[in-house]
């Protein structure tokens, strides 16, 4: 069932299912820890972020898009380890990632952790929250490739 | 001088920092992230998660009473130990443990004022070594309903033309919003707000800067204001019933309110009852 999975996700994903109860929790706290700070000049552009309802944890998404594929670069407040441990793996296990491997990449995959058993299923709504964004990124990224392979279409581009 | 009706239920940052070596007091941490207690809390704090330990993990309800009573004999709390509960976000799930505790009948509950950001604020000491307390034979007290509302009290309480608060924010409570975008578990197939509520945002309550309670004669100003008098019995309701555990603490405790209920089932109920009154846009 992973072979949607880029190498490094598939990997994290099977760490994860190997560890049992507190082990799992411990991880995650380990890539919490591991997300790094957002680079300076992608503040400006989280500060102009809309304001998201209270109940949310404000997450910063931003993927820059290299010759050798995605670079994510995430802002998750530092109260949110939860979170900021989804949103390390994801950053870890879709580096380089072209647009079209995230869309391929199944909308649960993280299930197969089993993190559900020790956070409880509502909780991975965080999880499910960044792969919807991720997915909307890529494919405006998509969505812009193929209209710049016919200009003509260019300015149907729409969000630029 | 707070001016606060029963102001022995909060304790200061200072206080705690005194105390951290007395066995009479028990420092509960109760966040909404499950792992931020983790990262370092404050010395000698147990954590209680209200998701995991404060819910029954099949049926939408809380531990009962025997459940209640062996998480407190595992935290070391007993009959007459001082629970002091502080956590995350202006101690929103801080105040939703301490309302179950009292739910529960302990008589010695209190919060500090400020949580987390408060301490961390005034770099304060903090550690990741998780403590263990001996275990006690905690015996609690039949759930207090006083505290608790449920959907049928709701209907009564509109019936009787009572107050109800509703503490989310305007887009929540006007049905501008339903749920939060993503998070489809979590939602209400309907929008807006029980009819007949007034909108009064939990936050509010406090001061975003340090997260401490505002001024009595603050606070009374913004509930009177919209009036909710001490004289009223009143419910509170947000969306899973944390943020109006917040608000049931300021109304009953630091503006002493002696009928003040939370109603726990809140919008992520009455949004998905059949045939329950709903109000759409700013007027109650």
């Amino acid at each position: 069932m992973s072979e949607a999975l880029l190498p490094r996700l598939a990997e994290i994903v099977e760490e994860f299912r190997w560890c049992e109860g507190r082990e799992k929790l411990e991880l995650l706290l380990q890539y919490s820890r591991r997300l790094p700070p957002l680079p300076a000049w992608l503040i400006p552009q989280r500060d102009s972020m809309e304001p998201v309802p209270e109940c949310m944890t404000p997450v910063f998404l931003f993927i820059e898009w290299t010759p050798s594929g995605a670079v994510l670069h995430f802002d998750v407040p530092a109260e949110a380890p939860t979170v900021r441990g989804y949103a390390a793996m994801v950053a870890e296990g879709l580096r380089g990632a072209s647009p079209e491997q995230m869309l391929a990449l199944p909308a649960d995959f993280y299930m197969a952790m089993g993190l559900h058993d020790v956070l409880t299923p509502q909780r991975l709504n965080g999880m499910a929250a960044i792969v919807a964004h991720l997915k909307r990124l890529a494919l405006e990224q998509q969505r812009q490739r193929l209209n710049s392979a016919h200009p003509v279409h260019l300015q149907d581009a729409g969000n630029r | 001088m707070s001016g606060y009706v029963y102001p022995e239920y909060l304790v200061e940052t200072e206080w705690v920092q005194e105390h951290l070596n007395d066995p009479k007091v028990r420092l509960v941490e109760s966040n909404e992230d499950p792992l931020l207690y983790e990262t370092g809390h404050i010395p000698g704090a147990v954590k209680v998660d209200w998701f995991t330990m404060l819910q029954d993990q099949i049926r939408r309800e809380f531990i009962s009473q025997e459940q209640f009573e062996a998480l407190c004999s595992s935290l070391g709390i007993d009959s007459d130990t001082t629970v002091v509960f502080y956590g995350d976000k202006n101690n929103w799930f801080a105040c939703y443990a301490f309302w179950l505790f009292e739910y529960y009948g302990h008589p010695h509950l209190r919060i500090m004022n400020g949580g987390r950001q408060k301490w961390t604020q005034e770099g304060r000491p903090l550690t990741t070594e998780v403590p263990s307390y001996p275990p006690t034979s905690y015996k609690a007290k039949p759930a207090n309903r006083s505290v608790r509302a449920f959907r049928d009290d709701v209907f009564r309480h509109i019936e009787q033309g009572l107050p109800l608060v509703d503490v989310r924010s305007p887009q929540e409570y006007t049905g501008e919003l339903i749920h939060m975008p993503n998070y489809p578990q979590e939602g209400a197939l309907r929008g807006g707000h029980i009819k007949g509520a007034v909108n009064i945002p939990w936050a509010s309550a406090v001061n975003p800067e340090t997260g401490v309670f505002k001024s009595a004669e603050e606070l009374r100003a913004l509930y009177e204001g919209k009036g909710l008098t001490p004289d009223k019995e009143i419910i509170a309701y947000c969306r899973i019933g944390e943020r109006s555990s917040h608000t049931w603490f300021v109304l009953r405790y630091l503006l002493g309110y002696p009928n003040v209920r939370n109603y726990d089932g809140s919008w992520t109920e009455w949004g998905n009852l059949v045939g329950a009154p709903i109000e759409k846009g700013p007027n109650p």
